[in-house]
């Protein structure tokens, strides 16, 4: 593979991206562009219960979204894999000293290999991190109506307060968490 | 394609066009992820950490092609390519519990995992296959939520 392909992008290539991907998705078919609306359509479409938030009829609101999200699955095959970058990520010098002070030792690909794997779940600290940490991305996302593109990209671009206050939100918990709780939770 | 009937059908029955173009759309957008490292557990932490720019410039910029667009589009009473008049639906403020409650909520998920609902999807193609746990988790909290939403204020 050409070795320019497998470069990371400069921010200012993958934001005016982000921004043209919302941009597009309301332009050719009216869609307001949120990923995590598809948790909702998911629940709807395989075990809605007897719970009245999951019934609606998930195909005509979700099944563009969840299609642009198999697509999702298919671009991070191409960028994560087919293109991945060889390289350890190029973040700054105290973002590494920050992340060294955790136990992270390899700083290539996506997420720390160490710590992502199958074996990871067989600890109490592993298994609250992924199982209790993708809970909580459900269900808050869910509460909040949003997440981070549905509101920090969508809603803020729309110039909406419900959407600037979810975004401070969810920025100022996310960074208590990542010094103070996420400290508790590293696999070891 | 046949003629269909002269009454126009119920939203229910209505059948999504273009389908394949929101695929291609949202393959762009797993690539930007990646490649953009939006999808990087190390650049989430970076941002959230307050230990590089990364992440706020990328948001900045997106924000800054995104919010014209938008105003754009909501200017000309633009209609999309499907015809479809070109609506944001606002979101309702409410007492704004839910926005607070439920982002710090998810705010506390996304530093554990170090990945929010898009990426969440685009690890899994990169190749992270324990995030299929961490995606079914998230189905379970979204689940939970439904269950519970009529006692939640929003």
């Amino acid at each position: 593979m050409v070795p320019f392909l497998l470069k990371p992008w400069p921010w200012y290539v993958t934001g005016p991206l982000v921004g043209l991907v919302a941009v597009g998705l309301l332009a050719i078919g009216n869609k307001p562009f949120g990923l995590s609306a598809n948790l909702r359509h998911m629940c709807a479409a395989t075990f809605p219960g007897r719970v009245a938030f999951f019934k609606y009829d998930w195909r005509g609101a979700g099944l563009w979204n969840l299609v642009f999200v198999a697509g999702v699955v298919a671009g991070g095959f191409v960028g994560g894999v087919l293109l991945a970058n060889p390289d350890p990520v190029a973040i700054t010098p105290q973002a590494q000293a920050s992340l060294a002070a955790l136990g992270i030792r390899d700083f290539t690909g996506l997420v720390p290999r160490q710590w992502f794997t199958w074996h990871a779940l067989l600890s109490v600290r592993g298994l609250l991190m992924m199982v209790g940490g993708g809970f909580l991305v459900g269900f808050g996302t869910s509460w909040a109506g949003g997440c981070t593109s549905g509101h920090g990209i969508s809603g803020l671009a729309d110039l909406q307060s419900a959407s600037l206050i979810a975004v401070i939100s969810f920025f100022a918990a996310g960074a208590a968490a990542s010094f103070f709780l996420l400290p508790l939770l590293v696999p070891r | 394609m046949t003629a269909s009937p002269a009454l126009a059908p119920p939203p229910a029955q209505h059948r999504e066009r273009l389908l394949g173009t929101y695929f291609c759309m949202g393959v762009l957008f797993g690539i930007v992820l990646t490649k953009g490292e939006l999808a990087s557990w190390f650049r989430i932490q970076e941002a959230l950490r307050f230990k590089g720019p990364y992440l706020y410039e990328v948001f900045a910029s997106a924000l800054a092609v995104a919010a014209p667009g938008f105003a754009l589009l909501k200017r000309r009473r633009a209609r999309a390519l499907t015809g479809e008049p070109i609506v944001v639906p606002p979101k309702r403020l409410g007492s704004g519990v839910r926005y607070v409650a439920g982002s710090v909520l998810f705010g506390l998920g996304w530093a554990l995992i170090g990945a929010c609902p898009g990426p969440m999807f685009a690890l899994l193609g990169a190749g992270v296959g324990v995030m299929s746990v961490v995606w079914v988790a998230a189905l379970g909290g979204t689940w939970v939520y439904g269950w519970l939403r009529p006692s939640l204020p929003h």
